[in-house]
């Protein structure tokens, strides 16, 4: 967590313990905030704490190991898709989320294993142009496989999915803690989102100062270096396609229990990338950028929905540029500028991949 | 076997246009090491200048015979599109020779979607029917075979496309310059090539060629849309890997070969398959290819460049 | 005399152009063994099969005893080769204790679940590893600069850099591919120094160079390739009075000039 807190500009390397505080506080707090202005503001939060792990997942694959997956939805696909195979009327399953979940996670775990096995050899731009195939080839199924039996509904997709339960809690109920004060549901999954996000960021910081991460990052740099240390470059590769692949099925289960209706219509390439864009922009590889640009993201588009739409029929009394437009415009113009001016990123903090308080006195000071 | 020989000609037609986007991909590949995701785009931008300038003629000067209409749509669009190309390595991918791998790579998408986004605000979200110039009633070659007037304009310029890039690239200087770059920059502009202006010149003439190949598309299907170019340009480098990417002879016999695998496959998956699939999973076809290839043959069909540099 | 290293008939072909033809040669343990020719010899296709960059059409090596597998890198290294390459690879993004502690990898076992659950075994191998690499950086003289990043370190840094990441994963023989190029005098002198405390901490070091006065001070036997066959192998004194490697040598001169 702290190096996600050091990046507050001004607070964070001047006193650790204050920012760290009012992260804690900002991320406990901004639902209600959010609620001010409204419960779209809350479902926007919502989704942009998925987007956070899906960010954080992909960027294990692009920005730890640097594979190149342009595909990545697919895997949030195959999550939701288990959700609402197993947890919703069109099948009658009505399974737990502790058993949906882990199994949306295996099965997105294991396409990513599949999909990364005949690439992994080759050159990283093959791998971007197959995954990207792959994410076509998940989607024409998921609109197509209606017939002989009907598995996935088509374009009209699968609804009334069930929501989370938790220890007896149904988060789509809400929680009613007296008799004049409910939880609502929508602040109950955010709260539950953000208990993943924190585990997403633990788990990712562990393996990034690990041999496992110091390999990634080798494979990234230098491949023929890594081979000639000994590093098994096929099989980290494989771990990093499965553990990115995991990340996007946990996801994926989250969003179709919380929108309890999924289609193929939210798995297009246009999302892949999205995410691949949220990393860019804050900076490909630490994990604050990749959260401060996937909360950028995620927000932006819909703040210049509630601005340029009325600014625009103000000046030109008509819409020229709608939001989905926008959204696509401020995704591709971030991406390439980035690229282009600063590629490391918003928040170009220095990636870490050993502990520095392990050499404890061994070190003179310098 | 009618059904069959029918079935080879609708491939034959499809792989044509695969091919001549493939070159594109494959100019670039072979000079760069690039794959250029928004070649796929720039076919779409083809398309819908080619759209707004028939429509503009027609209104402008009618009465004209409609070959006339349609050149002068060529016309219009293959200059725009060799404007984009080169823009486009310009701006954006010539900063970026010497920068990590991923970069060009990303930014490459980035181009497409812009490409694509700027489209949609230009022609908007709909499909536009593209006029229909070239006739669309169907002519019989062979008894129970049919091939459609704009079919075999569709074959026969992409033939006359193919046969003027070889000759370019074999029997001309600039041909010459273009193959001492791709083989190696630096020696190449020791030497006094312009690698720069070779570099360029490779977009815009891949440009030209997605521009014909856009309009082809469209006055195949009658449509023009914002994102038309994203298929066949997944497929067009699917074409060039099979082939060999890098490997201009490879691109050609790997776009027919790909447009036979989906039209065959197309026409008989349904049977194949007991019913579960049906022609709807064409597209799934070139991506099992690309599988297919980068498991056993990652060089491609005529390849010899190593797939694997470091 | 122990053998750590033969090789035994190795020959590599790259389309129709023979870079090595039946190569034998025999590297004592405890040793430092050069390898030297003309450009073109193939030095470095030797130096990449015996490391499993390239895999050989014929030959083999036996290596402490047993064979190696040919063309696995990672196996190779495990078996205890370790290299440095000609034009210095090391992890850009990396401060030098990582790009050693990377070296580590395969000397230690933690798996996933242990770096994600940090059990007691991980914390412990993880402190290991981030000890033993300081160490090693002082060992080849750079531990001021532990914590800067490997691509801002000086040329003959970067160099000793490579060396430290060769040695963490704790190597019977360390090849070194052209130390010396690109080196000042001192630093040449520096890597010479280092080289004989490698070799007297019981490492054996097979060397690739061009600089003769290097190799003919530093090495216990020589060999010498010439159009990828092996035309001279023995103590430096005898090498340098061979007419065959004169003439090699001579003859590659000449047709510099």
């Amino acid at each position: 967590m702290n190096d996600i807190s050091q990046a507050i500009p001004f607070l964070g390397k001047r006193n650790p313990k204050a920012a760290l505080f009012a992260l804690v506080v900002i991320a406990l707090v901004s639902p209600v905030v959010a609620a001010m202005f409204g419960n779209t503001w809350v479902r926007i939060l919502n989704f942009a704490m998925l987007y956070i792990l899906l960010s954080i997942g992909l960027n294990l694959v692009v920005g730890f190991a640097g594979l190149l997956d342009l595909g990545y939805i697919a895997f949030y696909a195959v999550g939701a898709y288990t959700w609402a195979f197993l947890a919703s009327p069109h099948f009658g399953l009505h399974l737990p989320f502790w058993i949906v979940l882990p199994l949306g996670a295996g099965f997105a775990a294991l396409a990513g294993i599949a999909l990364g096995f005949p690439t992994l050899r080759l050159r990283g731009d093959y791998l971007a142009i197959v995954t990207l195939g792959f994410g076509e080839i998940v989607r024409i199924f998921m609109n197509n496989l209606t017939h002989p039996v009907n598995i996935t509904n088509g374009p009209q997709g699968i609804d009334q999915i069930d929501g989370m339960s938790l220890f007896g809690l149904d988060l789509n109920r809400g929680l009613q803690i007296t008799e004049g004060f409910q939880v609502k549901s929508l602040f109950l999954y955010y709260y539950v989102f953000l208990a993943f996000v924190v585990l997403a960021v633990i788990l990712v910081k562990r393996i990034q100062v690990s041999r496992i991460g110091r390999a990634w990052a080798a494979i990234r740099d230098d491949e023929l270096a890594a081979k000639a240390i000994g590093i098994n470059t096929r099989n980290l590769k494989l771990l990093a396609f499965a553990m990115g692949a995991t990340f996007g099925g946990v996801s994926g289960g989250l969003f179709g229990a919380f929108q309890g209706f999924v289609s193929p219509e939210s798995f297009t390439l246009m999302e892949s990338i999205a995410i691949l864009t949220m990393i860019v922009f804050g900076g490909m590889g630490n994990l604050a950028g990749v959260i401060v640009g996937a909360l950028a993201l995620s927000f932006l588009p819909e703040v210049l929905r509630y601005i340029a739409l009325p600014v625009q029929m103000a000046i030109f009394g008509k819409v020229f540029l709608d939001p989905e437009v926008l959204r696509m415009l401020l995704l591709s113009l971030a991406m390439i500028l980035m690229m282009l001016l600063k590629p490391a990123g918003l928040v170009p903090a220095q990636s870490r991949y050993s502990k520095a308080d392990l050499l404890g006195d061994k070190e003179i000071a310098q | 076997m009618q059904t069959l020989l029918q079935q080879i000609i609708n491939g034959l037609v499809v792989g044509s246009v695969y091919a001549v986007v493939a070159l594109g991909y494959t100019m670039v590949y072979g000079i760069l090491g690039l794959i250029n995701f928004a070649h796929g785009d720039v076919l779409m931008v083809g398309a819908l200048v080619a759209y707004t300038a028939i429509t503009f003629f027609q209104a402008a000067i009618p009465g004209l015979s409609p070959i006339v209409y349609f050149a002068l749509g060529l016309m219009v669009a293959m200059p725009a599109c060799m404007v984009i190309g080169y823009t486009i390595e310009r701006t954006a991918y010539r900063r970026l020779r010497n920068a990590p791998r991923l970069a060009p790579l990303i930014t490459a998408i980035g181009v497409s979607f812009l490409l694509q986004t700027l489209a949609m605000i230009i022609w908007g979200r709909n499909y536009h029917s593209f006029p229909q110039l070239i006739q669309t009633a169907p002519i019989e070659v062979v008894t129970g075979v049919f091939m459609t007037p704009v079919q075999m304009t569709t074959v026969g310029l992409s033939a006359a496309m193919m046969v003027g890039l070889v000759l370019l690239v074999t029997r001309t200087n600039m041909g010459r310059a273009m193959r001492a770059t791709a083989e190696n920059h630096r020696v190449a502009s020791l030497m006094g090539v312009d690698t720069n202006g070779i570099i360029a010149l490779t977009f815009i003439i891949g440009s030209a060629l997605a521009a014909v190949a856009g309009v082809m598309i469209a006055s195949n299907y009658g449509v023009a849309h914002y994102s038309m170019g994203f298929m066949p340009g997944l497929k067009a480098f699917t074409a060039a890997v099979l082939g060999g990417i890098g490997n201009l002879a490879g691109a050609m016999v790997g776009g027919i070969v790909l447009g036979l695998v989906e039209a065959i496959g197309a026409g008989y998956i349904e049977t194949w398959s007991g019913g579960w699939l049906n022609s709807s999973y064409q597209d799934i076809f070139a991506f099992i290819i690309l599988g297919i290839v980068l498991i056993f043959r990652p060089t491609g069909l005529l390849g010899e460049r190593v797939a694997d540099r470091a | 005399m122990i053998t750590l290293l033969e090789a035994r008939a190795v020959s590599k072909r790259f389309g129709g152009l023979k870079a090595l033809t039946e190569v034998s040669l025999t590297i004592n343990k405890g040793e430092v063994y050069g390898l030297i020719g003309p450009n073109g010899a193939g030095k470095t296709t030797f130096f990449n099969v015996l490391t499993g960059a390239y895999t050989p059409e014929e030959g083999e090596f036996v290596f402490n005893g047993s064979e190696l597998p040919l063309g696995k890198p990672d196996r190779i290294v495990n078996r205890g080769i370790a290299r440095t390459f000609q034009n210095i690879r090391l992890f850009r993004e990396m401060t030098a204790l990582e790009n050693v502690m990377a070296g580590h990898h395969i000397r230690t076992k933690t798996g996933l679940l242990g770096v994600l659950l940090q059990t007691r075994h991980t914390r412990e191998e993880e402190k290991l590893t981030t000890e033993r690499a300081y160490e090693l950086l002082k060992y080849v003289g750079i531990e001021k600069h532990a914590r800067t990043l490997s691509r801002n370190l000086s040329y003959g840094d970067q160099r000793r850099l490579e060396i430290a990441r060769a040695l963490a994963t704790e190597p019977r023989l360390l090849a070194l591919d052209e130390p010396a190029a690109g080196m000042n005098a001192t630093e040449t002198v520096q890597l010479r120094n280092l080289i004989e405390t490698i070799r007297g901490d019981g490492t054996t070091v097979l060397l690739i160079e061009h600089d003769v006065k290097l190799v003919m001070g530093l090495c216990d036997r020589v060999a010498v390739l010439d159009f990828g066959k092996k035309i001279a192998e023995d103590v430096p004194a005898e090498v340098q009075r061979n007419p065959a490697v004169i003439e090699a040598y001579l003859g590659g001169a000449h047709h510099a000039a």
